[in-house]
């Protein structure tokens, strides 16, 4: 018997062991895989644990938690929620979060190794270091002036300081309210199939994530180039230009909304944007220096990111002629986002170097103590200094008696570039106006502001749409916030 | 559960050596005094962890655990000096870790509260513990109740269909607002029984009756019991709904019908029964065959879009516990759900004391039923050896069932983790085993000592 016995013990330690080794199995082999189930509530239990650090714009918190007592603890609240939503983005517990909430979530939640006292610490005690905030460089006066001068029209503004590439307004219209997207309830869900259902799409970062025909304002880029390749040398001597310009090698003729267009300078063309002109000054660049002028201001970049990802504005490479000559005037394939605009006129208020934007000042730990900071940004060159500074007076010829006079602002040099984008099958969608420009107070050695705004409004009549009416005033409105009092 | 066991087992002819054994009743006590502490600490972990302040009942706590402890370990010293020092405490520790989770869980769950009645339940079976080791002078008196035994063990099976079922099982019946699952009395009651019965017979099970082809089968007379329980056990599983238990009576009848007869034909006949058994309910019951597709595909749930089952919350929470746990009172394991605090008590263990705990708990089991193999390798009398293996293999078996259950490892069946788990009759019914191993382990060592049992 007494074998068996020993038998038998032996069967129970094999039990022992496939216990053993099935447990070693699961908690270690299988657990990351465990972990990251999306059906396991633990991540996110940890996520809402404790409150969200803050988003500060102008050192405030435009951001707050609020304590539910709930499995999910601490829900996402905002103040002003509609007018940073852009900025923001949403955090939900059903649908993840987007913008700053996104790409901060480190920080915000906790999570980012830098918030702990010591290295590793955090791996070791599972624990996880209170939500730390994220200071942007918004200028809440500039964004509030954009959201208002906005008020129920579908647009975006973007506005920058370009000497540094810091993101001073992102407005995009119609917003919505992120914290309607916040916690768990029926109500979320609601919120989240109106959202996306809405027609006018309240949820697209116009600002970021839409691109437009730039139209006239894209001539900015078109002057650069010309003036850079050399083919002008003199922005007062007379162009040869036919009006109206029939496209190479088609039967298509193109028009002007202004007159004395016929073989005017690029000076009097630009202020008052003549298509032709510039249709002809594209084609005489040639694809290879257009493209390389638009490359170098940020087009057919799909890496830029503020931190948060920007949409890819396009200018075609592939063009016949004719192509290319609308392409100049920003039609055709050419499309761009109002913040890419805006880094456009920022790269002309610079002396044509162009500071990369960004949106985080530095990040800091619940008590306020920095653990990143933006630091340096990567520069471009553009455009040769000359050409930049050439550029400006003519847009500021553009404010000062053009087609933009309706940005000018008393005892400050306001330079600008209107545009009236037509887009749409035969033209029949309803225009974007279009204005991008900078503004330098009295006193200050370069701009401090550029701005670039697209409205797109189908209550007002066609004839009234265009950059000067409509966008110019929003312009100098976002302009004169930010150079504040 | 090593199988190198020390001593060298006597012939049952041989004169028992006149040797002086040590009674290491000190070293029990020692041990003892560790396992209040250490389930003291982790008492105060969970306090700490969940309310940042020591629990105000931690001394009481502390102070009832000991006394219990204490209470036992003096009937020990007085009844069985030569009783095996480890049970005692091994059973001390893991109850108060049982309550200590317990009670770390009722702190999520406030308006269902385990753990009380739970203290309750534990100090009856310290009780019945107190009451077994000081009433049975000796082991062998159970042999002449074994036929009372089976009787009341196949009453006790039958009652709960008379029960309200709870949860799709019928396992327990409802006493003056204390629920009781007689299943588990039945155990150990089947056990014994066992034991006396085939120690009575073996020789008639492994070497009278016809050979048919290789197998020797014994009469009808003595085979007719076997099916007779076979049988029991079937309908158990069928009218109760009790998976859990069937297998442990078919592995406890299996490993004790090897150990008697040495024959490893019973065990092939025994697991062919079972998987015709087994195959033949899964046809009848679909909730059977339920539980064999969660094992299979566990998060079969999940992908159907219905979140995920108890089995995978259990696997999240074990894996979150990863190698050394989240801490006591830190994990989310009330994920689990209703169960969370009976069948699925592992899974805490697991997410907040992770692999390391976990294995230490494993091998405390494995201590214990080591522990119950080593004395029954030492007695002399067949009914002895037979009652302590069957023992100590229920508690084997039924750590696998549950162990394996809530770790994927084998299709899940209900049953009560010994000690760890809610449930009152389950910690009874571990006191009263922890009191015959006692029992046994004092005969197997007393014999050594030239003295006589009393």
């Amino acid at each position: 018997m007494t074998r068996y016995i020993r038998h038998a013990a032996a069967f129970c330690a094999l039990l022992l062991v496939a216990l053993l080794a099935n447990a070693s199995r699961i908690q270690v082999v299988q657990a990351p895989a465990y972990d990251d189930n999306p059906a396991n509530r633990r991540q996110d239990i940890a996520r809402y644990s404790q409150p969200r650090g803050d988003i500060l714009v102008d050192g405030r918190p435009v951001t707050g938690s609020k304590d539910t007592g709930e499995q999910l603890r601490y829900e996402r609240t905002y103040d002003n929620g509609p007018l940073y939503a852009p900025v923001t983005g949403f955090v939900s517990q059903r649908y993840g979060s987007s913008f700053l909430e996104d790409t901060e979530d480190g920080t915000l939640a906790g999570t980012d190794p830098m918030l702990s006292p010591f290295p590793l610490w955090n791996d070791f005690t599972r624990a996880r270091s209170p939500g730390g905030d994220v200071v942007t460089t918004l200028d809440g006066a500039a964004q509030r002036a954009a959201y208002e001068g906005l008020a129920d029209r579908k647009g975006a503004v973007a506005a920058l300081e370009p000497a540094t590439g810091r993101v001073l307004a992102l407005v995009s219209t119609p917003s919505y309210h992120p914290e309607t997207l916040s916690g768990n309830a029926p109500s979320v869900t609601r919120s989240w199939l109106e959202l996306q259902q809405d027609p006018d799409k309240p949820m697209l970062n116009r600002a970021v994530r839409q691109t437009y025909p730039p139209g006239s304002t894209f001539k900015v880029l078109t002057a650069a180039a010309a003036l850079d390749a050399g083919v002008i040398r003199n922005v007062d001597a007379r162009t040869r230009s036919p009006d109206p310009y029939t496209l190479p090698g088609t039967r298509t003729t193109l028009r002007n909304t202004a007159r004395n267009c016929r073989n005017a300078s690029l000076r009097v063309a630009f202020e008052w944007s003549c298509n032709t002109v510039f249709a002809k000054l594209g084609v005489d660049v040639g694809v290879t220096g257009m493209a390389a002028t638009a490359q170098a201001f940020g087009f057919n970049d799909a890496g830029l990111r503020i931190p948060f990802a920007v949409s890819a504005s396009t200018f075609d490479t592939t063009v016949d002629r004719a192509q290319l000559a609308l392409s100049s005037i920003g039609q055709y394939n050419t499309r761009a986002t109002p913040l890419q605009m805006a880094m456009v006129a920022a790269a002309v208020a610079n002396g044509g170097q162009l500071r990369q934007p960004y949106l985080v000042e530095r990040t800091t730990t619940h008590r306020g103590a920095t653990v990143a900071s933006a630091g340096g940004r990567p520069v471009r060159q553009t455009m040769y200094p000359s050409t930049a500074r050439r550029l400006r007076e003519l847009m500021r010829d553009v404010v000062e008696h053009g087609t933009g006079a309706n940005a000018a602002i008393r005892g400050t040099t306001v330079g600008g570039k209107t545009g009236t984008a037509q887009h749409g099958i035969g033209n029949a969608g309803t225009p974007y106006a279009w204005f991008v420009g900078w503004a330098q107070p009295a006193g200050d050695p370069v701009p401090k502001v550029a701005v670039a705004v697209v409205v797109e409004d189908s209550n007002a009549h066609r004839g009234d749409i265009s950059g000067g009416g409509l966008a110019a005033p929003l312009a100098r409105a976002v302009m004169t916030a930010a150079l504040g009092p | 559960m090593t199988k190198a066991v020390t001593g060298t087992t006597v012939a049952a002819e041989a004169p028992a050596p006149a040797v002086r054994l040590p009674r290491r009743r000190g070293i029990e006590l020692a041990l003892i005094v560790v396992a209040v502490l250490l389930s003291v600490y982790g008492y105060c972990a969970v306090g700490l962890a969940r309310q940042g302040t020591l629990p105000p009942g931690a001394a009481g706590y502390g102070a009832g655990l000991g006394v219990l402890a204490l209470l036992a370990h003096l009937t020990v010293r007085l009844r069985a000096p030569y009783a095996d020092p480890l049970l005692l405490p091994i059973g001390v520790l893991l109850n108060g870790l049982g309550l200590v989770l317990i009670y770390r869980l009722d702190l999520e769950t406030p308006d269902d509260l385990a753990a009380p009645a739970q203290l309750v339940w534990s100090t009856l079976g310290v009780a019945l513990f107190i009451v077994v080791v000081a009433a049975l002078r000796d082991h062998r008196v159970l042999q002449r109740y074994s036929y009372v035994c089976v009787a009341a063990a196949l009453a006790l099976l039958t009652l709960p269909i008379f029960f309200p079922a709870v949860n799709g099982a019928r396992i327990w019946i409802r006493i003056a607002g204390f629920s009781i699952q007689p299943s588990e009395f039945a155990k150990v009651l089947l056990a014994v029984f066992f034991a006396a019965y085939l120690a009575a017979n073996r020789n008639a099970l492994a070497h009278a009756g016809r050979r048919l082809w290789r197998l020797q089968f014994p009469t009808g007379r003595v085979l007719g019991p076997v099916v007779a329980i076979w049988l029991v056990s079937v309908g158990v599983l069928i009218l109760e709904r009790d998976l859990g238990t069937s297998l442990l009576f078919f592995g406890l009848f299996v490993v004790m019908l090897y150990v008697a007869t040495g024959r490893a034909g019973w065990i092939a006949v025994g697991l062919t029964l079972a998987t015709l058994g087994a195959v033949a309910v899964g046809r009848m019951e679909p909730h059977v065959a339920a539980r064999i597709h969660d094992w299979l595909h566990p998060f079969a749930s999940i992908d159907a879009g219905q979140g995920p089952n108890q089995l995978a919350q259990s696997l999240f929470a074990f894996a979150a516990g990863g190698m050394l746990g989240t801490g006591l009172g830190l994990g989310r394991s009330t994920l689990i759900g209703f169960a969370v605090k009976s069948d699925f008590i592992l899974a805490t263990a697991g997410e907040e004391l992770g692999l390391l705990g976990l294995s230490a708990i494993f091998l405390l089991y494995a201590l214990l039923v080591e522990r119950g193999y080593r004395a029954g390798l030492a007695l002399r009398d067949p009914f002895g050896r037979l009652l302590a293996v069957g023992l100590a293999s229920i508690v084997a078996l039924q750590v696998f069932v549950i162990a394996g259950g809530v770790t994927g490892l084998i299709p899940l069946t209900g049953m009560a983790m010994p000690f760890l788990a809610q449930g009152g009759s389950s910690v009874v019914t571990n006191w009263a085993i922890v009191a015959l191993l006692i029992r046994v382990s004092d005969s197997a060592r007393r014999q050594y000592d030239g003295e006589v049992a009393p």
